[in-house]
């Protein structure tokens, strides 16, 4: 009886386990079956890349802050930072013949324009790092003083109005497509590579487990934390201005006010997908499929209609069930 | 005769996915008596304490307490019953005072419902009068070493006025006059009745206090017997099944020449002038009480601390060393006393708990090539005999032992030539310290310098080539190992020059 009984549970037991270690891409499963069956243009090949083109900025902020809360960091200046590599890549992208440019006469190569927003977005990003590794200022409140400053200097720059009448090259990384799959799509993929390899495939990426696993630990081993806390936010700012390029180029204009909270977006995806806050914990992929959940709660909720207030209830709700089954699994 | 027994613990099974913890287990615990726990790390004696006070819940099983049979689902239940518990790692809320921690969640109101701390100062002060504890309960915890820490957690075990307080390793931190003062109120408890319930590792003290002695072994339980019954052999035998009879097995290497000199070494207020030469194949023991510098010299060394004065020679030539990457770089390794803080990485895998300071080695073109790491740590692995499923493990899952085992791997791939070593086994069950000291052992046989940190005397007195005594900051003796003694040794930690010199 008591053989039955174990053996019975333990395959109960090992259900359970499977379930929970990959409860988040059930939960995905399960919102689109029951979108699927509630709204049926839902899938749509159209709307479907349509659901991840929307998240593909946000996926892109979401890279970088897994990696800063894997380190036990936090980073609450990416949606800023993106607002300011936004209006400043916007700027030395404007067409010559339009008729109130920022820089008259001014033309550069595209790549220069982009070269431009990302080295912004990680010149933000050093700052944050130096306030936190060099100050030791707690992350939280570095990155809430950057917040306020870099979109501060994001409306200072920009007269606080758009940039608009961008080049067609410089456009192109926000709607232009490849054999039909748009290029932000594109972007965050190999952005999303390009992470996953650094983190488990690189010195860096095992120091910045290690940092999240046991500071101390990390310390004692030999570790320049300095460095990589500084590398570390560097990643996660060049990300913002990565995706404010993306984003200004999709609108066709840069913005100051562009990014507004997308910095929670962010963390909501990274957490969803599994990153944990104490550190040492966290994946890509997971962070890939909790933006996928946010992208889809958005766009099914406007698929049935539900007004843009009721959603964000939903929204929210939805978080909170994911990390209590996340923290369930933990135990 | 259901008054014979104060508790009385049946048929306990517990399992945790793909572990059995407990496999049917009793105890049974008089009243008014010491009953000693013993067994190897991963026996089962931590799970079925926490089985008692409601942490986990059994899978099958009765507990009969005080003649009734009751169920505990969590510890608030338990301390209303009269069992508390002294955890092995302490978890006290270091912003509050002494007092506000003992009544931390019982918190004596006034009528208005608001915190009558007048009381609740009071009271503490008679707790600790009452038990000769001298400390300030208006203290904040942050302030107090790791020996006072466990004495307020001690008292407040006591406080709540317990039928049976259970005791893991309570002495791990404690210096040995704070052992005597814990046996003494052992004691006096024992005699008002209380029973207690105490897991050590140390085998003194169980003869010295203890009035039952129950071994575990594997989640089974293996004996119970009066302690005037055992001697240290069986015991030892009982708890690893098998006779131990090299304990500390440091076999004698060729000591050879001079590989670090630390000259003048000084950090304010922890650590005066100290200087000695350390050789390979050479295992230089440095003893001394709880507080006296020992650890703090070690950090001076390593660079996780800045140092005041003095300098350290490496093979003859002076070197700055800044930081511990700047130590690794000249041939340093150092194990940290406190594994879970300042070691283990614990929610990574095995294989990165290993790999993590000599990344380098592994790292080709930026890429880490990571069919080497996992050789390298499986040649670790069996090496060291690393009990463990998979490499890929989490560090945390693992036993004391195996996870001191795995930072020596961390460091072995280092490939130092001087290794320093704080308190190398402590926390660690039997079986496994033969096996660390063994290791050690052989490190020095393959010509590694090693100074170890120890605060277990038959440990420096076994392991050492060669004993430095530490009191207060300054070294206060230095043995051979022929000349060593535990009568010397202590009167040099105790800062009793006269004797220690002669």
């Amino acid at each position: 009886m008591t053989g039955a009984g174990s053996a019975g549970s333990l395959t109960g037991e090992r259900l359970g386990e499977v379930l929970r270690k990959y409860a988040i891409i059930f939960i995905l499963l399960g919102l689109v079956v029951v979108l699927s069956i509630a709204s049926p243009s839902f899938l749509q090949p159209q709307n479907l890349i349509n659901v991840v083109r929307q998240i593909s900025v946000i996926g892109l902020l979401a890279i970088g802050v897994t990696v800063v809360i894997i380190s036990t960091g936090i980073d609450l200046s990416l949606g800023s930072v993106l607002a300011l590599a936004s209006v400043v890549a916007a700027s030395f992208a404007q067409a010559p013949d339009w008729a109130r440019p920022m820089y008259p006469g001014l033309q550069l190569p595209v790549l220069l324009s982009f070269g431009a927003g990302i080295a912004v977005g990680a010149l933000c990003g050093l700052i944050n790092g130096a306030l936190i590794a060099g100050f030791r200022i707690p992350p939280f409140i570095a990155t809430l003083g950057m917040m306020t400053a870099a979109r501060g200097v994001a409306l200072i720059y920009s007269n606080g109005r758009p940039i608009s009448g961008l080049t067609d090259e410089f456009n192109y990384i926000g709607q232009g497509s490849v054999l039909g799959i748009p290029i932000p799509i594109i972007v965050l993929a190999v952005v999303a590579i390009a992470a996953h390899l650094m983190l488990h495939n690189t010195r860096f990426g095992r120091h910045v487990y290690a940092l999240g696993g046991n500071e101390q630990a990390a310390r004692v081993s030999g570790l320049n934390l300095t460095r990589i806390k500084i590398l570390i936010y560097v990643f996660a700012g060049a990300l913002a201005g990565l995706g404010g390029l993306v984003l200004s180029a999709r609108i066709g204009s840069g913005q100051p006010t562009l990014g507004q909270g997308a910095e929670l977006d962010a963390i909501a995806a990274a957490v969803i997908g599994g990153t944990s806050f104490a550190g040492g914990i966290g994946t890509i992929w997971g962070t890939l499929v909790g933006a996928l959940i946010i992208g889809v709660i958005n766009n099914g909720l406007d698929l049935l209609n539900v007004s843009p207030f009721s959603q964000q209830v939903v929204k929210g709700v939805i978080i909170v069930i994911a990390i209590i089954i996340d923290e369930r699994k933990n135990r | 005769m259901a008054d014979e027994f104060l508790l009385r613990m049946e048929g306990i099974s517990k399992s945790f996915p793909g572990v059995l913890a407990l496999d049917d287990v009793h105890l049974e615990v008089r009243p008014g008596t010491v009953h000693a726990l013993m067994g190897e790390n991963g026996a089962g004696k931590s799970t079925l304490m926490k089985v008692l006070i409601g942490i986990y819940q059994a899978d099958a099983g009765t507990i009969t307490f005080r003649g009734s049979p009751v169920q505990i689902p969590d510890t608030a239940h338990a301390l209303r019953l009269g069992i508390s518990m002294i955890h092995q790692e302490l978890s006290p809320v270091p912003e509050m005072t002494v007092a506000e921690n003992i009544y931390l969640g019982r918190e004596p109101t006034n009528r208005l419902g608001l915190i009558d701390k007048r009381r609740m100062y009071a009271d503490t002060r008679e707790l600790m009068a009452k038990w000769d504890i001298h400390l300030n309960p208006r203290v904040v915890m942050k302030r107090l070493s790791v020996a006072q820490t466990q004495m307020v957690e001690i008292a407040k075990a006591i406080s709540y006025d317990a039928r049976l307080i259970i005791m893991d390793e309570p002495t791990s931190a404690l210096s040995e006059r704070e052992v005597d003062h814990l046996h003494g109120m052992i004691s006096s408890l024992r005699g008002s009745g209380v029973s207690i319930i105490y897991i050590t590792h140390k085998m003194d003290e169980v003869f010295k206090i203890s009035d039952y002695v129950t071994v575990f072994r594997d989640g089974k339980h293996v004996s119970t017997l009066p302690a005037a019954e055992l001697d240290r052999q069986r015991l030892i035998a009982l708890m690893v099944g098998r006779e131990l009879t090299h304990m500390f097995p440091k076999e004698s290497a060729e000591v050879g020449e001079v590989v670090m000199s630390v000259r003048g070494l000084t950090r304010k207020g922890l650590v005066k002038d100290v200087s000695f030469d350390l050789r390979r194949g050479e295992i230089l023991g440095l003893a001394g009480l709880m507080g006296a510098g020992r650890t703090e010299v070690l950090e001076g060394i390593f660079g996780v601390a800045p140092i005041d004065a003095g300098e350290i020679l490496i093979r003859g030539k002076k070197v700055t060393i800044n930081s511990p990457s700047d130590a690794i770089d000249h041939g340093l390794g150092m194990l940290t006393e406190d594994r879970k803080r300042t070691g283990i990485m614990g929610v990574l895998s095995v294989r990165d708990n290993i790999t993590i300071a000599s990344l380098q080695r592994f790292s080709h073109f930026g890429l880490l090539r990571k069919r080497q790491m996992d050789a390298a740590s499986r040649r670790e692995r069996d090496a060291l005999a690393i009990k463990t499923p998979s490499i890929h493990q989490l560090i945390k899952l693992l036993s004391g032992g195996n996870q001191q085992k795995v930072l020596v791997s961390r460091w072995l791939l280092t490939t130092p030539e001087i290794l320093m070593i704080d308190e190398p086994t402590r926390g660690i069950d039997v079986g496994a310290k033969a096996e660390i000291h063994r290791l050690m052992s052989n490190l020095a046989a393959d010509g590694k310098a090693i100074l170890m940190v120890s605060s277990e005397l038959p440990e420096i007195l076994g392991m050492s080539d060669r004993v430095l005594v530490m009191h207060e900051g300054r070294i206060t003796g230095e043995f051979s190992r022929a000349d060593a003694t535990q009568e010397k040794i202590m009167h040099a930690a105790t800062g009793n020059p006269a004797v220690a010199a002669a």
